[in-house]
């Protein structure tokens, strides 16, 4: 049976900085991940990372208490605020730590790191390479786990957590590569699983990878979820495929055009901030033009980068050209790139402090799954490589302080129940004569969350949803059944997957519904104002199996009182 | 309604690799790798291949279509024509379908020592690196880890030693970094036995990169470096 003093289940960013942190603790740290650590979704990240590093010719104001400051407006007063001090805090801390560690960041001439505006940001903070900031930043820090010899067990398809009473003892997997299940028991468990995207499959920047189980999988073992209504949108995703056009192009002076060749912005916000206003709302915006007609084909917007010249493009934006060329045959070059809203980011996710604590014991979360929560309402462009490295470091150090003189082994009991109930459930699933096509299944959830549960909600949508949801969870279970390959039966794991997609859907669906205000990303057109005085509150989800309970816990404020959000 | 070609094979069964083909249903700018996940979905849940972000930058998906060595999610279908024949990459063992064991891949890439060494203990900000020196790194960084470079290349077929273009392209990538003081120390084991000159400079490895780079180049490169530290008496002997 395997064991470790802590086993971290996820290899993008987070999960590689915990594993690092832990080793260096001196723990035993054992990396599983579904996919090979580089496969991981946080190298997709393109635009940057933030930092007050004041490196910027017009950054040299900047200190980590204007990014809080910021971070916490974008977050429509949702974040917790000391979680964000923490975050702007360590924010130069780790950027150097990553250069040190090797990181291609782009240099100005002083040789410093370069940095770029970000939307909603009130300097230049965001540390890039090029637009594959992520790519850089998820390749160093697995090259120093390379180099710490860190054991990394790649897919290995987590399916379970084994818990005895209130304590995370381990968790149970799929090991593709023999198709048996493992144990892979733990003093410790860190969740760093990524987002929740592929719940909106047709309208998502995200991985086939991002899927979400890694929030269903705590949820299910009653740890609470928060915020989950939170559905960051991103302004420009690429019409047809969905492929994430970074906000690096707005940053670097990207347009946004209507059908009429105007720069729209200018109507919604403040001819200062105009592109890079925050997501949420530029989102609003664009999709406002494209339902009142001012949009092309009644589909998408235009995001000109002609201006910026052949030069620009090529040494800032280079990637952001060669997807637009490969999965769209245009040359932004000499073209505007047609792009609309499409689904990013989860803010919400499993509910945890700031150092990755669960309520759980011995579970911890770090990354786009856990909700800590430093982005609340709507997170601002660059600040989620940064949650990952800030909070993954803070988690493996946090689990080295809390395991300190546990010289326990292998809950095998808890371990081998858990190992059992899930040989059970394949066994289930093999057996099932039911007819339904489970990609059938995920296809239509899909659909309902981007019509009804989308940029702009409304109380009908959202309950029909609801109701829409629950009858594809019962469909599910006549799904037909899974062959039995052995070795890499992905379909065993994506059917698994759409079960995890159906319980967050209903999480996100019944949040939504709940919330009667609008803030950050969630905006309602029954109730377009934001409440503060009832609905300055996380939502705190917690599973039952017609539904979630829903329940209410305040937000932490220490230096700012909310504000109307002005940009 | 073009026609998928995919090579099957499951040990589990007992028989022998084979071509199964699919009828699949395209729209516009329809990618190989969704006529994949149409085959999985719709006609064959047994199919079995790896992928990811479906935008080039995982590096999960690179296989053999149509005659070349491409990652399956930037590869449109129209650009394919009516027949899409879909094999694994090729000189890795095929564990099942698409999937092949990357280890080999993975301990090469792992054997050039794949991580800075720093020249100097780090100050308390970042090392000044000037834009001239970052370019250097230019391209080099950009490398996905998707291993068409190795599936195309017949050293690596040939010689199991062979650290591959991309361990070699990931080793010039660290001897450019102004940062690295391991100069002498990688030339000297990419001049080894198994390293550059193993190279027989086919160029397919350039010719398949799907960013673009150049393993060729770099392996190049790299033996020039390895030639005059070596004349000039900088390489440690070999042990």
């Amino acid at each position: 049976m395997k064991f470790y003093d802590v086993v971290i289940v996820g290899g993008g960013l987070a999960g590689l900085r915990a594993a690092i942190a832990a080793h260096d603790a001196g723990l035993k740290v054992g990396l599983i991940s579904k996919i090979h650590p580089v496969r991981s979704h946080s190298g997709a990240a393109q635009g940057g990372i933030n930092a007050a590093l004041g490196n910027h010719p017009n950054g040299q104001d900047d200190s980590p208490e204007r990014h809080a400051y910021d971070t916490v407006k974008g977050s429509d007063f949702l974040a917790d605020q000391d979680a964000v001090e923490i975050m702007t805090g360590m924010a130069p801390g780790i950027i150097y730590e990553m250069e040190h560690w090797g990181c291609p960041f782009d240099r100005y001439e002083n040789g410093k790191i370069a940095q770029r505006p970000f939307g909603g940001g009130g300097f230049p903070r965001t540390c890039y390479g090029a637009d594959r900031t992520g790519l850089y930043l998820l390749h160093t820090c697995y090259e120093q786990v390379v180099k710490r010899g860190i054991e990394v067990i790649y897919e290995l398809f987590v399916t379970k957590l084994a818990v005895n009473g209130n304590r995370c003892t381990g968790v149970v997997g799929m090991n593709l590569h023999t198709g048996e299940f493992e144990t892979v028991g733990g003093k410790a468990v860190v969740f760093a699983t990524g987002g929740s995207g592929r719940i909106y499959s047709h309208n998502t920047t995200n991985a086939h990878a991002s899927t979400g189980l890694g929030v269903a999988i705590p949820y299910w073992a009653g740890v609470p979820l928060k915020d989950m209504e939170f559905i960051q949108f991103h302004p420009t995703g690429l019409d047809g495929s969905s492929i994430l056009m970074t906000e690096g192009c707005r940053g670097e002076g990207g347009y946004l055009l209507n059908n009429a060749g105007e720069r729209f912005m200018k109507n919604y916000v403040s001819e200062k901030i105009m592109e890079l206003a925050p997501r949420d709302i530029v989102s609003r915006c664009i999709q406002t033009e494209i339902n009142e007609g001012r949009g092309f084909e009644g589909r998408y917007v235009h995001l000109d980068l002609r201006h910026l010249g052949a030069q620009k493009i090529m040494e800032r934006l280079p990637g952001i050209r060669e997807i637009c060329l490969k999965f769209k045959n245009i040359d932004p070059i000499k073209e505007p790139i047609p792009i609309q809203p499409a689904m990013h980011y989860t803010m919400g996710g499993i509910d945890c402090n700031g150092d990755g604590v669960t309520p759980l014991d011995g579970l911890y979360a770090a990354g786009e799954c856990a909700c800590v929560s430093v982005h609340g309402a709507n997170r601002l462009g660059g600040n989620s490589l940064l949650e990952t490295i800030v909070f993954g470091a803070r988690v493996g150090q946090a689990v080295a302080n809390n395991i300190k003189g546990d010289s326990g082994g292998a809950d095998e009991n808890s371990l081998n129940k858990a190992l059992k109930e899930e040989q059970d459930r394949f066994k289930m699933l093999r057996s099932s004569d039911g007819k339904e096509n489970p990609y059938d299944i995920k296809n239509e959830l899909s659909r309902i969350m981007f019509d009804k549960v989308g940029i702009f909600r409304n109380e009908t949508d959202m309950a029909r949803a609801v109701t829409e949801i629950k009858i594809l969870r019962e469909r599910y279970k006549k799904i037909r059944a899974i062959p039995d390959t052995g070795k890499f039966n992905y379909d065993f794991l994506w059917v698994t997957e759409i079960a995890g997609n159906l319980d967050t859907a209903l999480a996100i669906a019944v949040g939504a519904l709940n919330r009667t205000e609008s803030r950050g990303a969630h905006y309602r057109m029954d109730y377009p104002k934001r409440l503060d005085e009832q609905w300055m509150k996380h939502s705190m989800f917690s599973f039952a199996p017609d539904g979630p309970a829903i329940s209410y816990k305040n937000v932490t404020v220490t230096k700012f009182q909310p504000e109307e959000r002005k940009y | 309604m073009p026609i998928f070609k995919v090579l099957k094979y499951n040990p589990k069964d007992g028989g022998e690799p084979y071509f199964r083909e699919f009828e699949v249903p395209t729209h516009k700018g329809m990618t190989v790798l969704e006529g994949l996940y149409h085959i999985l979905e719709q006609q064959d849940p047994t199919l079995a291949f790896r992928s990811s972000c479906r935008q080039g930058v995982c590096g999960s998906c690179a296989m053999h279509i149509n005659g070349m060595y491409r990652l399956a999610c930037e590869t449109q279908i129209a650009a394919m024509g009516e027949h899409i024949t879909v094999r694994p990459l090729a000189h890795m063992t095929v564990i099942r379908d698409l999937v092949v064991d990357m280890e080999p891949f993975f301990r090469q890439y792992e054997a050039i020592k794949p991580y800075l060494i720093p020249a100097q203990q780090p100050g308390e900000k970042e090392y000044l690196q000037s834009p001239q020196e970052r370019a250097r790194l230019t391209h080099h960084v950009d490398c996905i880890l998707c291993a068409a470079c190795y599936g195309s290349c017949p050293v690596v077929a040939t010689d199991e030693k062979y650290l591959g273009p991309h361990a070699l392209l990931k080793a010039l990538r660290f001897v450019e970094d102004s940062r690295d003081g391991a100069t002498n120390e990688r030339l000297a084991y990419v001049a080894s036995d198994v390293g550059v000159f193993r190279c027989h400079t086919i160029f397919n490895c350039q010719q398949v990169c799907p960013k673009d780079l150049d393993p060729t180049g770099a392996i190049g490169k790299l033996k020039m470096k390895a030639f005059w530290a070596k004349l000039k008496g900088k390489l440690p002997k070999a042990g």
